[in-house]
């Protein structure tokens, strides 16, 4: 095994036994508890927080890829045209919303808990996958898409079988960067009291216990490195395999 | 239908179906839910029908796609009803109501602003202003709300009460929310911008540096701020006079150190990105004029990778305008610490009192940072 999937694999072992033996860890967590206090986190199973944590993760940032992607394809065909100044200014716009602050503004609205956090995590999920969607669909070689033209496939046929295949790695990117930095907002979402990770860094801070806040802030990290790893090795996967169709097709 | 601008028919359809939303909310006191009030119920049709003919008018402005500065005046008469409607709806839902009625702008409002926003927006991106324009309408915009605010004119809002009875926590709040997000960007380029320029010359220091960076980065904000407290505590325990001059496990001192942690690697990777700006061609003239590295760094490298630095900070400062509510959970003062009380006493206005600053902090930051990133791209680039 090479050094780089010997590395990956300890993490995994690592995330693993953190998520389902926590307390296999009281040695490695006492030093940082207060005296006498508690070293594991034990209001809530780990397990079950690291799953409602992903879960809200993986629906936000499914639901931004699919309306990221949606106006990416819509403002890139001649009709969609004029809203491409427009949507450039709401993305641009909606990054630079603290999510903190988008939290706390959805939680009137809203009320506490999952409902808030979503938002949050899909406004923010939207602004890398909608550059980077952009920038892959309007960067295409004109000769394929001449070629794609000229054995006549229409327009619907050329975005399936064409432009969204190639640009599929591009998209990628932004997916990987938007669902790396939900991962960590996420924590966040337990301010408004979604059940996320960021319960057990909560407790910590409300009760100076340091030693929740290490175990919460490590998972989280973990979660964020190997998904982060997983995301560019399907990247990789990808664009190889495209590079190896075109040049198939090029001999 | 070709003169229609098509982002104008849409600012037009969901202006006109906002307009049918609840404008403001009516609450009998600071914490019960409110009760939401249509835009024609809000006083007297002689009062609230101007209002409402501005907004219209404003949207209609908005249609036609070849006009833009038709579209901005739509824009702003379109805002300037949205102001007298919410300035004489509050003072009339005020006088029908009881002692402790609050009122607050609702959905509608929100919506609408948005709406005419946008749709400024839009029309402003088609003339694509350069950045002496920017920087003008920035400081005009800034202007007006300012005089808005301090004219007295929204004094019957709830957040504007919310703001009376802690004028002097809000100040110490704002400045100290200005303290964090600045003074941690000055910190994070003070030590990043030599740690870029060694690990551009360097690239053992390179491979060393930027994976401990990125770790940084991964770990995710809350615990960031929650793992300073104790170094920190630990470091004025055993430092002689760290104390004295603020250095505590808890306050300023971990928001601070956990801002310009996580600021390092957008600076050090966006210095590093803008000193391999420079042309091969360009670095070989400047070796064959005699330039020392010094020279070269400073008078080629530097100056041609500027817009790539400070596109750096300006990440660096949204990002940390944002996160530095996060040290009001912390005691670390600042809006955050407005945002948290409102969240725990369920007092919607007090939140807005925290994250409405926030987020108009970020934004000025922004379009000013983009401003300056403009303004510092050589020119040939600028034209192409």
């Amino acid at each position: 095994m090479s050094r780089s999937g010997m590395i990956r694999a300890a993490c995994v072992a690592l995330l693993l036994a953190l998520v389902l033996r926590p307390h296999w860890f009281t040695p490695v967590f006492a030093p940082f508890a207060p005296a006498g206090g508690p070293v594991i986190y034990e209001r809530a199973s780990i397990l079950s927080l690291s799953l409602s944590h992903l879960g809200l993760v993986a629906l936000a940032s499914g639901l931004a890829t699919l309306v990221a992607v949606g106006l990416a394809i819509l403002v890139t065909r001649p009709a969609g045209a004029a809203f491409l100044p427009l949507s450039r200014t709401i993305t641009n716009i909606g990054q630079t919303f603290p999510p903190v602050a988008v939290l706390a503004l959805a939680v009137p609205a809203l009320g506490f808990g999952a409902g808030p956090t979503l938002v949050a995590l899909f406004l923010y999920g939207l602004l890398p996958i909608f550059e980077t969607a952009i920038a892959g669909l309007s960067t295409l070689p004109p000769a394929t898409m001449e070629a794609a033209r000229g054995i006549g496939l229409t327009r619907w046929q050329r975005l399936i079988r064409v432009e969204l295949p190639l640009a599929l790695p591009v998209i990628l990117t932004g997916i990987r960067l938007s669902v790396v930095i939900a991962i960590g907002t996420a924590t966040v979402g337990s301010t408004v009291a979604a059940r996320t990770l960021g319960e057990v860094i909560i407790a910590g801070l409300l009760t100076s216990n340091t030693a929740f806040v290490l175990q919460g802030g490590v998972i989280v990290g973990l979660f964020a490195v190997l998904v982060y790893d997983a995301l560019s090795l399907l990247e990789t996967a990808l664009t190889r395999r495209l590079g190896r169709q075109s040049a198939g097709a090029e001999a | 239908m070709a003169g229609l601008s098509p982002p104008g028919v849409l600012f037009a359809v969901l202006g006109l179906a906002a307009i049918f939303a609840p404008f403001m909310t009516l609450a009998a006191n600071r914490i019960v839910a409110g009760e939401g009030r249509a835009l024609w119920t809000l006083a007297a049709p002689q009062i609230t029908g101007p209002g409402i003919a501005l907004m219209l008018l404003g949207l209609a402005l908005g249609l036609p796609a070849a006009r833009p500065f038709l579209r901005i005046a739509g824009a702003a008469l379109g805002l300037a009803g949205l102001v007298w409607l919410l300035v004489l709806g509050a003072s009339s839902l005020l006088a029908e109501a009881g002692d402790y009625a609050r009122v607050s702008p609702a959905a509608g409002f929100w919506f609408l602003l948005v709406v005419f926003a946008l749709m400024m927006a839009d029309a402003l991106s088609a003339l694509s202003p350069g950045p002496a324009a920017r920087a003008g309408l920035l400081v005009l915009v800034i202007a007006l709300v300012g005089a808005l605010l301090w004219s007295g004119a929204l004094s019957n809002l709830s957040i504007a009460q919310e703001f009376a009875s802690r004028k002097n926590a809000f100040y110490t709040a704002s400045l100290r929310h200005l303290g964090l997000a600045f003074g941690s960007l000055l910190a994070a380029a003070v030590i990043g911008l030599p740690l870029g320029v060694l690990s551009h010359r360097n690239a053992g220091l390179r491979r060393a540096l930027l994976p401990v960076l990125s770790f940084l980065q991964t770990i995710p904000s809350l615990a960031m701020f929650g793992i300073m407290i104790p170094v920190l505590s630990w470091l004025s325990g055993v430092i002689p006079g760290a104390r004295a001059i603020g250095i505590a496990g808890i306050g300023f001192a971990p928001a601070f150190l956990a801002l310009t942690l996580y600021s390092l690697l957008p600076v050090v990777a966006n210095v590093l990105a803008g000193l391999r700006t420079a042309p091969a061609a360009t670095l070989e003239a400047a070796r064959g004029m005699g330039m020392t590295w010094r020279q070269r760094l400073t008078r080629v490298e530097l100056p041609l990778g500027l817009p790539v630095v400070l596109s750096g900070l300006r990440i660096v400062l949204v990002q940390n305008i944002g996160l530095a509510v996060i040290a009001g959970l912390i005691g670390g003062g600042g809006y955050g610490t407005f945002v948290f009380q409102g969240l725990n006493q369920t007092a919607g206005d007090l939140i807005l009192l925290g994250a409405l600053p926030t987020v108009a902090l970020a934004l000025v930051s922004a379009i000013a940072m983009d401003i300056l990133v403009e303004l510092t791209t050589p020119r040939t680039e600028r034209e192409e």
